[in-house]
């Protein structure tokens, strides 16, 4: 299972990739292989404002729709339309091309409280 | 039923990599490697489904024609021994209680395979009301089942069996193995070519890996579901339900209103004369959207909730959603403009002509 060392993780398998203050977010490896086929993503409107544990986004696979919840609060800066257009690329990529969407950081002190890899890889195992 | 059960498949599920979900109070496989990819494989080549958990009864005697036309929908009268046909199970008010497949194996003798959930309701209802000289047994628990669907069916059939015959489509046939009797019928849940296969559960590891090893690919109830949908095969507890009559659903052909009395027939009747107020259709989006799955809302063109998804989904072989739903009749006609709901978010789609999709010719 990939894992990369340098983002933070959410509980519910997000990922957070942390560049000044903007935030990339997106689904773990993990979770892309438990939701099998991705096959539509909604993507949130660029300017809507979120809490962290909003359901943000939406993935679906054949047999079900599962809510992508922001990991920390933030204005939604930028949604990946690839994805939308693409909705494999949560599979394939799912650390790279398969991001979601980006949030300009409310309050940095959040990211503390999420998992590390290791972390995260404890509670996948 | 409280207790969830296991097919005598399980072991070998678990062997190949199957995702295990609690279905109609079974353990059963929803995907080995990828719904998208066990679904081309049947729409191209073959699949197998595990198919034990699903019923068989068996009734036998000189009054089992009589009786069973007197249970079921359909006119078992016509069939030859070797012959099957789909038939229903109705209640009193003609709403399905069950969909099944009832094959005649002798003058005397018929075999019923029926869904999985229902199996202890239909023997309890079925059972109840014999008459004359009539055994039903259920037989469910001595059978594993599986089904082999997809273009290439019946060359997996003639290399995993070698010198015995398929059975002509909806036929059923029977021949001696060591381990026992098996039972084949031509039919499936696919839309494709293929058969199902019936042997002693003991025996039902070495044969799902036999059609394996003759080149059918591992499937499992997620394609199951795509497949059928995409053919407007009717899923029991959603698409059929007590309070619906097979008529509303579309399968009035599997009904004969002209054979004699039988459980539910009065209302048939009366809705025939009287006309149906509402039928299942098939929808499908114009667009791209979110993929529509059961119970999501459905509006006409001017936004007025008119019913829900009976059934959804995003059609593999055509990249679009797909659905079922009771509608008025009015507004059932092919070309009716209607949106479904998602969350909110209304993508347009309309009314089509049953099945959403045309499968590779069948071989018979």
């Amino acid at each position: 299972m990939n894992v990369p060392q340098n983002l933070r993780y959410n509980t519910s398998h997000e990922w957070v990739l942390v560049d000044g203050d903007i935030a990339t977010i997106g689904i773990s490896d993990h979770a892309q292989e438990e939701l099998t086929d991705v096959v539509f993503v909604e993507l949130p409107p660029v300017g809507k404002t979120v809490d962290a544990g909003d359901p943000t986004a939406v993935v679906e696979s054949v047999k079900a729709a599962s809510d992508i919840y922001s990991p920390i609060s933030g204005e939604v800066v930028e949604a990946n339309e690839a994805v939308e257009a693409d909705p494999s690329l949560v599979n394939t990529d799912p650390y790279g091309a398969g991001w979601i969407f980006k949030l300009k950081i409310k309050d940095a002190a959040q990211l503390d409280s999420l998992l590390d890899a290791a972390g995260y890889e404890a509670m996948i195992a | 039923m409280s207790n969830i059960q296991s097919s005598p498949l399980e072991d070998l599920h678990l062997q190949l990599g199957a995702r295990m979900v609690p279905f109609a109070g079974w353990n059963m496989p929803v995907q080995y490697t990828s719904i998208m990819d066990e679904h081309a494989a049947v729409r191209s080549g073959a699949g197998i489904f595990d198919i034990s958990h699903m019923g068989q009864f068996v009734v036998i005697g000189r009054d089992a024609e009589a009786w069973l036309n007197r249970m079921l929908a359909n006119n078992v009268a016509k069939l030859e021994p070797g012959q099957g046909q789909y038939s229903f199970l109705l209640n009193d008010a003609g709403g399905v209680i069950d969909d099944l497949i009832v094959y005649r194996t002798a003058k005397d003798e018929f075999f019923l395979v029926v869904n999985a959930s229902m199996i202890d309701q239909d023997f309890f209802w079925m059972n109840e009301r014999c008459e004359g000289d009539v055994s039903l047994a259920n037989e469910s628990s001595l059978w594993a089942g599986m089904a082999v669907q997809g273009p290439d069916s019946a060359a997996v059939f003639a290399r995993a069996c070698p010198g015995q015959e398929l059975p002509p489509r909806n036929g059923i046939g029977r021949f001696a193995t060591a381990g026992g009797d098996v039972i084949v019928c031509r039919t499936g849940y696919t839309g494709e070519d293929g058969f199902e296969f019936f042997c002693a559960a003991s025996s039902g590891e070495s044969w799902f890996r036999g059609f394996i090893d003759a080149g059918a690919k591992p499937c499992g109830l997620g394609a199951r579901d795509t497949l059928r949908l995409e053919m407007c095969y009717p899923l029991n507890g959603s698409d059929l339900s007590p309070d619906h009559t097979p008529l509303e659903a579309g399968l009035g052909f599997f009904v004969d209103l002209e054979k004699g009395d039988f459980i539910g027939r009065e209302v048939l009747v009366k809705q025939k004369a009287d006309g149906l107020s509402r039928r299942l259709a098939a929808i499908a989006y114009t667009g791209k959207g979110a993929p529509p799955r059961a119970h999501y809302e459905v509006l006409d063109a001017d936004g007025q909730s008119v019913s829900e998804l009976s059934s959804g989904v995003l059609s593999p072989s055509l990249g679009q959603g797909i659905g079922m739903a009771y509608l008025p009749v009015g507004l059932a006609k092919p070309g009716t403009e209607l949106q479904i709901d998602v969350r909110g978010r209304r993508f347009p789609a309309v009314v089509v002509k049953k099945p959403f999709y045309k499968p590779s010719a069948q071989k018979a």
